[in-house]
């Protein structure tokens, strides 16, 4: 599993302004979404959490990681029935975009 | 000139959107919402032609932004994944459910939906004619009807001939026939349609329309006579 920029890389269509402005944007909110599913989950609130996941989902997918949402669709699923059998899963995913976050 | 707004709580996804809107001539960003209330209070005073709408809101989610709206404009719902769109079919007002990421072409062809009800109006010879949007390189580009002259089917394309450019664009003969005006334009073989006005003379079984002499079947001359204001 292993995150790229083709879509970033397709909707900027050569506009490199852009496409900083976007992974800038990226690099702010993704941080925050992740803080704030780690703060729903611990406190066991897990219909919040799925909220979280859901906007989550995006990012995952605008990098490219389809196993990745693939586990980001199921997640969110096993919060609203109040069951995290793949969290341990999507927080691989999370860390893998914060990895590539920190290199690009 | 669509005036339009942005309510999603994703500044990526506003962005995104923002992006696409910028490669249309024809769409005009006027205000972005971070949330639906906001959005509420602005699209109550000032008159606003689509909405790009996020369905997964906080406090107030994109349905319940529509109900409470007494007249809502033509809304394209925007969401990551496709659960909801059974739900969209029961609003008129939604005309295109897009599913993020979202891709360009598919962006166009949803705001091409909404342009659809202003460019099928049926034109009179007392109503000023309209403009089409054609796709062309994944713009969509205005062309002023009475300008054309000529449409000609090459394979999959058509060939649109205007008083100044041509314009190659991928469609069918049956639906850019659907979008001319009557009024002005006579199919007269299975690869042209002329614009009638446009006509310089007739000879046996073609016409000439600028410098171009172009065949008339069998089938459609008779119809192509009709039209014309002949002196016998």
């Amino acid at each position: 599993m292993k995150p790229n920029l083709n879509y970033i890389n397709d909707i900027s269509d050569n506009d490199i302004i852009f496409k900083n402005k976007l992974i800038s944007i990226i690099k702010l909110e993704f941080p925050l979404e992740r803080e704030e599913f780690l703060s729903n989950f611990n406190r066991n609130q897990y219909v919040l959490a799925a909220e979280n996941v859901h906007k989550l989902k995006h990012k995952i997918n605008i990098f490219g990681l389809k196993n990745g949402f693939e586990t980001a669709i199921k997640f969110e699923k096993e919060l609203i029935n109040e069951k995290v059998d793949s969290y341990q899963d999507f927080i691989v995913v999370l860390e893998i975009i914060d990895n590539y976050l920190n290199k690009i | 000139m669509l005036r339009c707004i942005i309510i999603d709580d994703e500044e990526m996804a506003r962005a995104i959107i923002e992006q696409y809107c910028s490669k249309l001539d024809h769409i005009q960003i006027v205000n972005q919402f971070n949330n639906a209330l906001d959005a509420i209070q602005f699209i109550n005073s000032n008159k606003i032609d689509l909405v790009f709408l996020d369905i997964h809101m906080p406090e107030l989610n994109g349905f319940d932004f529509i109900d409470s709206l007494n007249n809502p404009p033509n809304i394209i719902l925007t969401t990551s994944d496709s659960e909801f769109a059974l739900n969209a079919f029961e609003y008129k007002c939604i005309v295109d459910y897009l599913v993020k990421p979202i891709k360009l072409p598919r962006f166009i062809k949803a705001v091409t939906k909404v342009e659809t009800p202003k460019t099928a109006v049926p034109l009179t010879d007392d109503e000023e004619v309209d403009e089409m949007y054609v796709n062309i390189d994944r713009r969509l580009v205005k062309i002023h009807i009475p300008d054309i002259y000529l449409v000609e089917a090459k394979g999959d394309y058509i060939n649109i001939k205007t008083e100044t450019k041509n314009h190659i664009v991928h469609t069918t003969m049956k639906k850019i026939e659907d979008k001319l005006p009557d009024n002005l334009f006579l199919k007269i073989h299975r690869s042209f349609i002329i614009n009638v006005k446009k006509i310089v003379d007739i000879e046996d079984n073609s016409v000439l329309i600028k410098k171009e002499v172009i065949p008339v079947s069998r089938s459609n001359r008779s119809e192509l006579m009709n039209r014309l204001n002949l002196l016998n």
